[in-house]
C-alpha cells in the first residue's frame, strides 16, 4: 500500500466528519489568533518602548548631569573632551513645529558612542546633512504625517523614532530651543582609554546618572503586559481544550481504522508519522488561520492598548500594527506545541494499545477513576500552592502566581464537584427520568469536562475582571471628586501674566489654589513634588489614607510633606520617615494620599517650603475656588479679560469627564479579551455538545424504546447543558470572586502600587448569567434539532446494525 | 561612521580629493607663505593638514615609527562659532613597531573648540591629542613642539626640536600634482630632533630621533583620474633630505620631487625626474601593496631600495591607507616614511 | 392489593393483539421496498409465538410496528382494543412505556445506568417499580454480582440476562423479542430463552419472538413463518 492510499484512508475520516474537522481547525486557529494578537499588542509596544528608550536616554549608558537638573555648559563637554574622554553632548527641550509639539534631542553623531546611535542617520552624505545647516529632522513614520509642511528643514524617517520625538543635530537644537552654549547632559560612553582624570577633578559641578538597568517604561508597563500575556495564555489554554478533545475523540474513533490498517501490515512506526504529519499539516494551516485572526484581533485592540498605556504610563503606542516576525513566528509556534501537546496523549495511546483491543468509541473521555483522583489531588494541591504564595511570597510575579493556581486548581476541580454533585442528586432522586438524566449528564461530563473547565476559568475571569475593574472605577470616581475639588482650572502663559491674574483673581474668587511642581528625584526615583497652600479646600477634601491628625498644620508650616500611595508602599515607608526632598531639605512623611492612575511617586509640600527651595518654580497654574453657578462667568470674565485660550481655563467637570474617559479607555482592552475568552469557552463548550451529539444515538434509542417520546428527550437533552452551564456558572462567582480580591490586594498593589476597596456588583452577574444563559442556548441549539428532527428509522438503526 | 567626506575612491579620487572645489579657493602660484598665519588653518580651502611622522629608536637600537596627523576638511569654504562650524576634523595617530602597528583615530567637529589649530602660539589639537608650540612669540611657531597623543592601547609624548628651516616645496610652496594643473600648498619642516616616550602595551620605552612635519593644504590637489599616490619623506645619513611622490593615474602617473640639501635649501625637480617601482609586495588587509620600493633620481644618481620597518603598518581609520617608518640603502642609506594610498 | 393484581388481570385480558392488513414498505435507493404486503394476525394473551422467516423477510420490521417503534403504511394494529397505528408520537410512547417490553439484539440496555438502574428502569418509567420482584428476576437470571457493573463492562450473554430482566421487571403485557439471543452460542442462547419463556410465563406476558433458529422457535407455542411480506 502506498503512502499516498493510507493517508487518504487516514484523511477520509475527515471528509466523513466536517464538524470534527472544523472544531479542530476552529479551536486551534482559535487558540493560535488570541495568543499571537495578544503577542502582536506586546510585540508593537515593546518596539516603541524600545523607541522610546532611544529618544528618552535610556540606552544603558551613563550621563554627566547637573545635579539640580538644570542645563550644563557645553564648556563642560570640550574641557571633559580634551581631557581625552569620549563623551557625547546631548540637548533636549520641546519644540513646536506649527501645531504639532515634539521632543527635541539634539545629538552630535560624531562623537555619539556607537552603543547609543540607535537610529540610523543613514550613509555619509545624509550625515553631513543631519549636520550642516539647515539641518535634518529624523521622526517616525507618523511625526512625520503630522508635521509635514510644517516647517522648512528636511525629514528623514526612522522607522525606530518614537511619535513625537525628534533627533536633531545639537547645533539645530541649540538654535531652535534658543539655548546656545548649553546642553541637557553629556553621554558617557562605556569605551574609555584608561589614565583618565576622574570627573569630579575635571567637572565638580556635575554629577553621573548611572543608567537605568531597565527602562522606566518597560518596568512600568511590565504588568500590563504580563496583564496581556495572561490573558492570551487564558484564551489559548481554553482552545487547546477543545483542540484536545477534537483530537482525543478523532483518534477514538479511528481505531477501527488504525486497526484494520495495522492488520494489513501497515508498521505502528509508519502510521504514527503519517498522523504526525497529519497533525502539523494542520497546526500549519490553522496557524496561519490563526496569525491573520491574530493580527485582526491585535489591530483592533491596538488603538485601546495604545489608549491605556498613554493614559496610565505615558508611554506612547502607535495605534497601528506592523508585522513583527516575533509574534507571528510565536504564533505558529504555538499552535504547532499546542497540537503536539494535545495529541502526545493520543498518540502514545495509539502506541501503547494493543492490536486488537475493542473499538469502543462510545467510551470516549471516560476518565478512570484513578485519573479522577489525580486530578483532585492535583487541584488540591494547586489551591494550596495558591494559598501559600498568598501568605509567604510577595512580588508582581507571586501575585500572578496565586492567580494560576488558583484559577487552574479551581478549574481541575470542577469536574469532581460536578460529579459529586450529580451523584448526590442520582442517589437521592427516585425518578427513573431523573435517574437516568443525572447518570447520563455524569457521563457526559468527562467529554465536557475540558469545556466546562474552560467555561469556568472564562467565567470566572470575566466575574472577577469585571469586580476589579468596577470596583477601581467606583473607587476612582469618588476619589476625583475629593482630588479635583476646585472649580475651575486655569493656566496663565507667562510669570507677569500669573501676577496679573493672580492680583485679578483676589477679589473674584472665594480661594486661589496655586498648583506649582518641581521634578525631583527622591530615593532613585524621578518624581513630582508639589506646594500647596493651606486651604480648607485641601483640609477637606484631600483623599488622605493616613496621616498624623494634624496633617494639615504640618504641611502648611513645612514641617512636614504627603507622600502618594504609591510611594509610600513602594518605598515602605511610615509616618515620621524622614525623606531627603534635594540636596539640603530633609522633611517627614506625616501623611499619605491616594493618587490613582499616577505611575510615579508624589510629594505634597507646603508651598513656601517649596518655594524657598526652588524659588525659579513656575507659578503659573491655578485651582480656583468659587460657586458653581459662577463658574461659566468668571471662565468668560478670564478669557475676556486676559484673553486665555481656551485650553488654558478648565472647568472641574470637564476635567472630571476627560480623566473618566481615560479611565475608561484604560480597561476597554481588558474587557475585549474578557469577552474574546468567553467567546472561545463558549465555541469550546458548542463544539464539545456537537461532537457528543453525535455519539447520542446509542444513548437515547433504549430509553426512546421504552417509551420516553422524542420530545422530551429533547427537552431533556436541552436541559442537560442548561444545567452544566448554571452550575458552572455558580461555581464562578466564588472563584471570581477570588481572582477579584486577588487582583484589588495583591497584584494591583504590586503593579500599580495602590489598593482598592473591593465592591461587589450582583447586578453584573445578572447580565453575565443572562450573556452565558444565551451563548448556552445558542450552543445547545444545533445539536438538539438534530435529534429533534430525528427519525425513529434512525433510532431503530442502532438495535439493527452492528457498530 | 563610515567616512566624513565619502570613501567614492574610483570616481573623485582618494578620499574625495579630486571633487570640484565650488566655492572654495584654489592655489596660486607666486603666492609667498607668511608666517606664523600660514600654520593656523585655511578654511577657504577644502582641505588641508598636520602631518609629523617620526623615526625613532630606542637606546637598545630598536627601531620605532610614529605618525600625528591633524586633517581638516571643510563642507563650506568658511568659519562660523559654534555647531555650525562647517569645518570637520580628523586625527590620527599611530605606533610603528617591527611587529605591531597601533592605530587611533578621532573625529570632531570645529566651532566648539573640541579641535582646532592655532597659529600663535601654535597649537594643534583634537580632544586630549595636541601638537603645542613651545617657541615664544615672534619666533619660528614650529622650531619647539610637544606631541602628544593617546588611546585605549597606546600613547606617546614627543619633544620635537628644528634643527634646520622651514621647507618650501615646489615653485615656492606652490606643488604641482597633476599634468592638468591640480596643486596645493606646501611645505615641510623636515630637521627636527626628538626625544621622547613611548607607552605600548608591552611598556614605556625612551626614544631618540628624527621628524618631519608636511603642511599642506589646497582644494582639489588630485586631478579627476588619480587614484592615490605614493609619497616618501627620506632623511638620508648625508643629512640631505628627500620629499618624493606619485600621484597614480590609469597611466604613467605624476611624479614629483624636492631635494633638500643638508642646510635646508629645496630644489625642486622637475616633473618626472622621480623614478619609483615596487620591488616586493605583501598582503595587506585583504590586498596585495607593494611595500618595497626602487627609488631613483638618475640625474643626481640616487638609487635606493625601501624597506619597511613593518609590512602591516595599515592605517585602519575610516579613510584606510598604509603609512609606516622604512628603512633605505643602496648607493646612500638612511631611514623614513612611506605613504601610500588609494590600494 | 387486591386492586393492583385486578389491574394486571384485566390488562392482561385486554392484551389481545389483533394485526389487520398490516402493510409496510421503505424508500430506497432502487425505488419502494414492500416489505410487509398485507399482515394478518391473532395472539392471545399468554401466547407465546415464535416468528422465523429469511433475513431480510421483515420480522424486525413486524416486531416494531408492534412495538409501536414505527407506523405502518396502511392496516391496524389493535392491542387491547385500541388501534396503536393510530395513536400519535406520545400516545404510542405511553403504550412502549406501559404494556409493552422490548429486547432487542444488542443495546438493550441504557449505557449511563448500572446494571441494578438498568434493571429497574423500565418499570420505574412504567410505574411498576416492584423491588422484590426485581430481586427475583435478579437471582433467576443469576446477575447478582453484576448489579454495579456498567453495560459495557458485561459480556453479551450477560447483557442479554439483563435486558431480559429489565424488560420483565416491569411486568409488561407483551413481551417483543428480536433476536434476543442472537449474539450467544447454543447453550447461553438455550439457558436465556429458558428463562425468558418460564419468566413470561410465570407473569403471562404475550411472547413474540423473531428467529433464525428454528430450534428456538419449536420451543414456543406456535410458529408463525414470514414470506414476501405475508404470514404462511
Ligand atoms: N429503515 C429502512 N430503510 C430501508 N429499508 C429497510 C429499513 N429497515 C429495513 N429495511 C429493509 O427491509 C427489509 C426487512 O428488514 P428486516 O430488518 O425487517 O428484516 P429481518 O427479517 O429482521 O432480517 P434479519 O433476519 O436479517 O434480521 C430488508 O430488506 C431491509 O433491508
Ligand atoms: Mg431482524
Amino acid at each position: 500500500m502506498t503512502t499516498w492510499t493510507l493517508a487518504t484512508a487516514l484523511l477520509s475520516h475527515w471528509r466523513r466528519r466536517p464538524l470534527q474537522f472544523g472544531a479542530l481547525l476552529s479551536g486551534l486557529a482559535l487558540a493560535t489568533a488570541l495568543w499571537s494578537g495578544v503577542q502582536a499588542i506586546n510585540a508593537e509596544a515593546r518596539a516603541s518602548y524600545a523607541r522610546a528608550a532611544i529618544a528618552l536616554d535610556q540606552n544603558g549608558l551613563a550621563n554627566l548631569v547637573s545635579p539640580n537638573g538644570g542645563s550644563l555648559p557645553q564648556s563642560a563637554f570640550v574641557r571633559l573632551r580634551r581631557s581625552g574622554w569620549n563623551v557625547s553632548p546631548v540637548l533636549e527641550g520641546d519644540y513646536r513645529f506649527g501645531t504639532t509639539r515634539l521632543r527635541v534631542i539634539g545629538i552630535e553623531p560624531l562623537t555619539m558612542p556607537a552603543e547609543a546611535q540607535t537610529v540610523d542617520l543613514g550613509n555619509a552624505g545624509d550625515l553631513l546633512s543631519f549636520i550642516s545647516p539647515p539641518g535634518t529632522l529624523v521622526v517616525s513614520p507618523g511625526t512625520a504625517e503630522k508635521i509635514r509642511g510644517q516647517t522648512d528643514l528636511a525629514l528623514r524617517v526612522s522607522d525606530r523614532m518614537l511619535d513625537g520625538a525628534a533627533f536633531v543635530d545639537i547645533g539645530l537644537a541649540q538654535s531652535l530651543l534658543r539655548r546656545d552654549g548649553e546642553l541637557s547632559r553629556i553621554v558617557i560612553a562605556e569605551n574609555q582609554r584608561p589614565g583618565l582624570e576622574p570627573f569630579g577633578a575635571l567637572v565638580p559641578a556635575l554629577t553621573v546618572r548611572e543608567p537605568n538597568a531597565q527602562t522606566d517604561i518597560e518596568q512600568l508597563t511590565e504588568s500590563f503586559h504580563l496583564n496581556l500575556t495572561a490573558f492570551g495564555l487564558l484564551a489559548f489554554a481554553v482552545g487547546l481544550f477543545i483542540v484536545y478533545s477534537t483530537i482525543g475523540l478523532a483518534f477514538e474513533q479511528r481505531r477501527p481504522t488504525f486497526r484494520t490498517l495495522r492488520c494489513l501490515g501497515v508498521s505502528l512506526r509508519v502510521l504514527a508519522v503519517l498522523l504526525l504529519a497529519e497533525l502539523v499539516l494542520f497546526a500549519l494551516a490553522a496557524g496561519a488561520v490563526g496569525v491573520a485572526i491574530g493580527y485582526l484581533v491585535a489591530s483592533l485592540l491596538l488603538p485601546g492598548v495604545a489608549a491605556t498605556l498613554e493614559g496610565l504610563y505615558g508611554a506612547s503606542v502607535p495605534g497601528t500594527l506592523s508585522l513583527r516576525p516575533e509574534w507571528w513566528l510565536s504564533g505558529f509556534a504555538i499552535a504547532m506545541a499546542g497540537t503536539l501537546v494535545s495529541s502526545a496523549q493520543s498518540l502514545l495511546r495509539l502506541m501503547r494499545v494493543p492490536l486488537l483491543a475493542v473499538a469502543q468509541p462510545q467510551v470516549w473521555g471516560r476518565s478512570s477513576q484513578a485519573g479522577r483522583r489525580i486530578q483532585v489531588l492535583a487541584a488540591a494541591a494547586l489551591l494550596a500552592l495558591s494559598g501559600a504564595l498568598l501568605l509567604w511570597a510577595d512580588g508582581l510575579q507571586a501575585g500572578f502566581g496565586i492567580l494560576g493556581c488558583l484559577l487552574l486548581g479551581a478549574s481541575l476541580l470542577l469536574p469532581a464537584v460536578l460529579s459529586g454533585f450529580l451523584t448526590v442528586m442520582q442517589r437521592t432522586s427516585s425518578g427513573a427520568l431523573v435517574t437516568w438524566f443525572c447518570a447520563d449528564t455524569r457521563q457526559q461530563l468527562p467529554g465536557l469536562s475540558l469545556a466546562l473547565m474552560a467555561l469556568l476559568l472564562a467565567l470566572a475571569a470575566n466575574v472577577g475582571v469585571g469586580t476589579m475593574v468596577s470596583s477601581f472605577r467606583l473607587t476612582f470616581v469618588g476619589w476625583l471628586d475629593q482630588r479635583l475639588a476646585a472649580e475651575l482650572y486655569v493656566a496663565a502663559r507667562t510669570e507677569p501674566e500669573a501676577d496679573r491674574l493672580r492680583a485679578w483673581l483676589a477679589t473674584k474668587v472665594e480661594s486661589v489654589l496655586p498648583i506649582s511642581s518641581v521634578d525631583a528625584e527622591i530615593r532613585g526615583q524621578s518624581m513630582q513634588i508639589f506646594g500647596v497652600v493651606d486651604d480648607p479646600t485641601y483640609r477637606k477634601h484631600w483623599p488622605l489614607i493616613a496621616g498624623l491628625p494634624d496633617v494639615w498644620d504640618r504641611v502648611a508650616s513645612g514641617e512636614g510633606v504627603l507622600v502618594n500611595e504609591q510611594f509610600w508602599r513602594r518605598e515602605r515607608l511610615r509616618i515620621g520617615d524622614q525623606l531627603d526632598l534635594a540636596n539640603d531639605w530633609k522633611s517627614t512623611v506625616v501623611g499619605v494620599y491616594s493618587d490613582y492612575g499616577n505611575p510615579k511617586g508624589q510629594v505634597i509640600a507646603g508651598i513656601n517650603a517649596l518655594t524657598s527651595r526652588y524659588p525659579q518654580v513656575s507659578r503659573l497654574r491655578y485651582g480656583l475656588r468659587v460657586q458653581p453657578d459662577q463658574v461659566a462667568d468668571l471662565r468668560a470674565s478670564l478669557s475676556g479679560e486676559f484673553g486665555l485660550p481656551p485650553d488654558n481655563i478648565v472647568d472641574q467637570a470637564a476635567l472630571k469627564e476627560q480623566s473618566r474617559r481615560i479611565f475608561d479607555r484604560t480597561f476597554l482592552v481588558t474587557g475585549a479579551l474578557n469577552i474574546f475568552t468567553l467567546g472561545v469557552a463558549a465555541l469550546a463548550m458548542f463544539l464539545s455538545l456537537l461532537t457528543l451529539s453525535e455519539m447520542r444515538l446509542p444513548q437515547l434509542a433504549p430509553v426512546w424504546a421504552m417509551g420516553v417520546t422524542r420530545r422530551d428527550l429533547a427537552l431533556l437533552e436541552l436541559l442537560r447543558p442548561l444545567v452544566l452551564w448554571l452550575t458552572t456558572f455558580i461555581a464562578a462567582l466564588p472563584l471570581g470572586l477570588a481572582l477579584a480580591w486577588v487582583l484589588l490586594a495583591v497584584v494591583n498593589v504590586e503593579a500599580f502600587g495602590w489598593r482598592l476597596p473591593m465592591h461587589i456588583f450582583p447586578y453584573e452577574w445578572v447580565r453575565l448569567g443572562l450573556v452565558v444563559l444565551a451563548a448556552a442556548v445558542v450552543s445547545v441549539f444545533i445539536p438538539l434539532r438534530r435529534l429533534a428532527g430525528l427519525a425513529p428509522s434512525e433510532l431503530l438503526k442502532v438495535f439493527a446494525s452492528e457498530r | 561612521m563610515a567616512s566624513l567626506s565619502g570613501s567614492q575612491a574610483a570616481s573623485e579620487g582618494f578620499a574625495g580629493l579630486g571633487s570640484a572645489a565650488e566655492g572654495f579657493s584654489v592655489p596660486q602660484p607666486g603666492l609667498p607663505f607668511r608666517f606664523p598665519a600660514d600654520h593656523g588653518p585655511h578654511t577657504d580651502f577644502r582641505i588641508e593638514w598636520w602631518y609629523l611622522t617620526a623615526n625613532l629608536e630606542a637606546p637598545d637600537g630598536t627601531q620605532y615609527g610614529a605618525q600625528w596627523t591633524l586633517f581638516r576638511s571643510a563642507l563650506a569654504p568658511r568659519e562660523a562659532n559654534g555647531w555650525s562650524s562647517p569645518q570637520l576634523w580628523m586625527g590620527h595617530a599611530a605606533v610603528t613597531t617591527s611587529g605591531d602597528h597601533f592605530v587611533a583615530e578621532r573625529i570632531s567637529r570645529g566651532g566648539v573648540g573640541q579641535a582646532g589649530v592655532v597659529a600663535e602660539p601654535f597649537s594643534a589639537w583634537i580632544d586630549d591629542w595636541q601638537m603645542k608650540g613651545l617657541a615664544a612669540p615672534g619666533s619660528d611657531q614650529l622650531a619647539e613642539l610637544n606631541v602628544t597623543a593617546a588611546a585605549k592601547d597606546f600613547s606617546y609624548e614627543l619633544r620635537l626640536s628644528a634643527t634646520g628651516p622651514l621647507v618650501p616645496h615646489g615653485d615656492n610652496g606652490y606643488s604641482v600634482k597633476s599634468a592638468k594643473g591640480q596643486a596645493s600648498y606646501y611645505y615641510s619642516q623636515p630637521f627636527y630632533a626628538v626625544t621622547g616616550s613611548l607607552a605600548l602595551p608591552t611598556g614605556n620605552v625612551a626614544v631618540t630621533g628624527k621628524a618631519w612635519l608636511d603642511r599642506e593644504w589646497s582644494s582639489q590637489p588630485l586631478a579627476e583620474d588619480q587614484t592615490g599616490w605614493d609619497w616618501f619623506s627620506l632623511h638620508l645619513d648625508t643629512g640631505e633630505k628627500l620629499m618624493g611622490f606619485r600621484l597614480r593615474d590609469a597611466g604613467e602617473g605624476f611624479t614629483s620631487a624636492t631635494w633638500i640639501t643638508a642646510e635646508g635649501r629645496p630644489e625642486p625637480l622637475p616633473a618626472g625626474t622621480l623614478q619609483i617601482v615596487p620591488v616586493r609586495t605583501a598582503k595587506v588587509a585583504g590586498r596585495r601593496i607593494p611595500v618595497a620600493w626602487n627609488v631613483r633620481i638618475p640625474s643626481r644618481g640616487f638609487d635606493v631600495t625601501t624597506r619597511p620597518l613593518n609590512d602591516q603598518a595599515w592605517m585602519a581609520t575610516s579613510t584606510p591607507y598604509w603609512e609606516g617608518p622604512i628603512s633605505f640603502g643602496g648607493n646612500v642609506g638612511g631611514r623614513g616614511y612611506l605613504e601610500m594610498t588609494g590600494y | 392489593m387486591e386492586r393492583y393484581i385486578c389491574a394486571i388481570v384485566l390488562i392482561l385480558a385486554a392484551m389481545v393483539i389483533a394485526l389487520r392488513n398490516l402493510s409496510k414498505s421503505y424508500e430506497t435507493a432502487e425505488g419502494r421496498l414492500e416489505v410487509l404486503r398485507g399482515i394478518d394476525l391473532d395472539l392471545g394473551a399468554g401466547d407465546s409465538v415464535a416468528l422465523t422467516g429469511e433475513s431480510g423477510s421483515g420480522k424486525s420490521t413486524l416486531l416494531h410496528l408492534v412495538a409501536g417503534l414505527d407506523r405502518p403504511d396502511s392496516g391496524e394494529i389493535v392491542v387491547g382494543g385500541r388501534d396503536i397505528s393510530k395513536l400519535d408520537d406520545r400516545g404510542r410512547a405511553a403504550y412502549r412505556r406501559t404494556e409493552v417490553g422490548l429486547v432487542f439484539q444488542q443495546f438493550n440496555l441504557v449505557p449511563s445506568l448500572d446494571v441494578a438502574a438498568n434493571l429497574a428502569f423500565h418499570a420505574k418509567l412504567a410505574g411498576r417499580h416492584d423491588p422484590a420482584w426485581e430481586n427475583e428476576l435478579v437471582e433467576r437470571l443469576g446477575i447478582g454480582p453484576l448489579l454495579t457493573r456498567y453495560p459495557e463492562q458485561l459480556s453479551s450473554g450477560q447483557q442479554q440476562r439483563v435486558a431480559i430482566g429489565r424488560t420483565l421487571a416491569a411486568r409488561p403485557g407483551l413481551v417483543l423479542a428480536d433476536e434476543p439471543t442472537g449474539n450467544l452460542d447454543e447453550t447461553n442462547g438455550d439457558a436465556v430463552l429458558e428463562l425468558m419463556l418460564s419468566l413470561s410465563k410465570g407473569t403471562g406476558s404475550t411472547l413474540l419472538m423473531a428467529t433464525h433458529s428454528q430450534r428456538l422457535a419449536d420451543r414456543l407455542d406456535r410458529q408463525l413463518h414470514l414470506r414476501s411480506g405475508k404470514i404462511t
